[in-house]
């Protein structure tokens, strides 16, 4: 969900989020079970349907899809000669389908969308849990993905620097102590912004 | 303008004292705070909002001690830090700008609007859906500006807001704070920054040495660099 969202105005986009993930609960389901090719090509043709309606851009949607096509290359062979080419088939097919139709729910639903659909669906446990605090700590999980990500660009690039790129320890500990040092500006940063009550 | 003041405020961390006895009564519209590294202005403006508080003495704004009534200081008081990485908080800029809001109990309504007019204010209307994270330096920094000043503070502190960025950047968000009609309270070590303020305050070993109009006090704060 990192900067995944495509914006647009589609039905897809305007659809509620709960909505969205309750169909995309189903969808994964119903597509898990399915038996038969032509159970499967209906499936994939709703989905493909469902990206044309949304009109995500082919690159966008390639993108979402691609990094599991390498896990196939390896795992398709294997299960041909074990199960069948029938059964590799139906499984490539359905994982694709199926990642498919999650890609389709985080490009078409903003992270704020998806926050407030879980602030909604813990409202009543309010009592036991506080959904507005649940709802920041998955914003901020979020986002310290790219921030961590960064760090760790910037000290791979200084450890080459300095002639040390074998040394594990030269990538952790700057990682860590950027890492706490980032979480401490961060927290300073939310209080700040009013988000200490 | 908002009333800020420090009443013999000294600070320490640990063993180091960083502020000894600041008096100081903040009312010009814009304010800036120079000083070498760890001569403590930072610490000074954290005071400002509360994110420091004194080991003695009394920090206020409009009345209200900062150490008792954070909370509503906090709503008089943006704070800008000179790593914007560091301040933004949800992954699209559009989002970002709105959370602030979204904490205040606005309508739906009133947050799509001020968060509209803020995108459009600090010229990043055409990156609304673009993750944060992929923005330039220059954007991000003026995406933590929109994200302050979409709730309307009365006070804007700028700890070091252009030191990660370059002379076009720093100059952009130089021109966007002396157009503010916020009070403005700005550290920094980029004395053109400071071009058109009406008062600086220099900072050392965490004292103030000088202070008064920019010209006075920078020459002061050059003599002491010299």
């Amino acid at each position: 969900m990192i900067g995944l969202y495509s914006p647009g105005r589609s039905v897809v986009h305007r659809a509620p989020t709960l909505l969205k993930l309750v169909l995309l609960s189903v969808g994964v389901v119903v597509i898990g079970v399915l038996q038969q090719p032509w159970q499967l090509a209906v499936a994939a043709l709703v989905v493909l349907t469902l990206f044309v309606i949304a009109r995500i851009p082919p690159r966008a949607a390639v993108a979402q899809i691609a990094p599991i096509l390498w896990m196939l290359v390896i795992v398709v062979p294997i299960q041909g000669l074990l199960a069948g080419w029938l059964v590799a088939g139906l499984m490539a097919g359905r994982l694709i389908t199926a990642v498919a139709l999650a890609a389709l729910f985080t490009l078409t639903t903003t992270v704020t969308s998806v926050l407030e659909a879980f602030q909604r669906m813990l409202r009543p446990f309010g009592r036991w849990i506080d959904a507005d605090r649940i709802g920041l700590l998955v914003a901020l999980t979020i986002r310290c993905i790219p921030l961590v990500t960064e760090i760790v660009t910037e000290v791979l690039e200084a450890r080459r620097a300095r002639g040390t790129r074998g040394s594990v320890m030269a990538l952790a500990v700057p990682v860590v102590v950027r890492s706490l040092y980032a979480a401490d500006a961060l927290g300073e940063a939310l209080v700040a912004r009013g988000l200490d009550d | 303008m908002s009333t800020i003041t420090f009443d013999a405020v000294s600070h320490a961390f640990g063993e180091r004292q960083v502020l000894r006895g600041i008096d100081l009564r903040l009312t010009e519209h814009r304010i800036g705070i120079v000083g070498a590294n760890g001569s403590g202005k930072s610490t000074l403006v954290r005071m400002i909002n509360g994110l420091v508080a004194p080991s003695s003495g009394t920090v206020s704004v409009d009345g209200l001690d900062v150490a008792k009534k954070a909370r509503e200081v906090r709503r008089l008081v943006g704070f800008i830090f000179t790593n914007p990485d560091n301040q933004i908080v949800m992954p699209t800029v559009q989002e970002d700008i709105a959370f602030t809001l979204r904490r205040r109990g606005l309508s739906a309504e009133e947050i799509t609007q001020r968060t509209t007019a803020a995108l459009h204010r600090f010229g990043l209307a055409g990156h609304a859906d673009h993750p944060a994270h992929l923005l330039s330096g220059g954007q991000k920094q003026l995406l933590a500006l929109a994200a302050v000043l979409v709730a309307d503070p009365k006070v804007l502190v700028a700890d070091e807001p252009t030191t990660l960025l370059d002379a076009r950047n720093a100059r952009h968000i130089g021109d966007l704070l002396r157009s503010m009609s916020q009070q403005v309270i700005v550290v920094t070590h980029q004395f053109a920054l400071l071009e058109g303020f009406d008062r600086v305050i220099v900072i050392e070993h965490g004292a103030v040495v000088a202070d008064g109009v920019p010209e006075d006090s920078l020459d002061a704060y050059r003599a002491l660099l010299a």
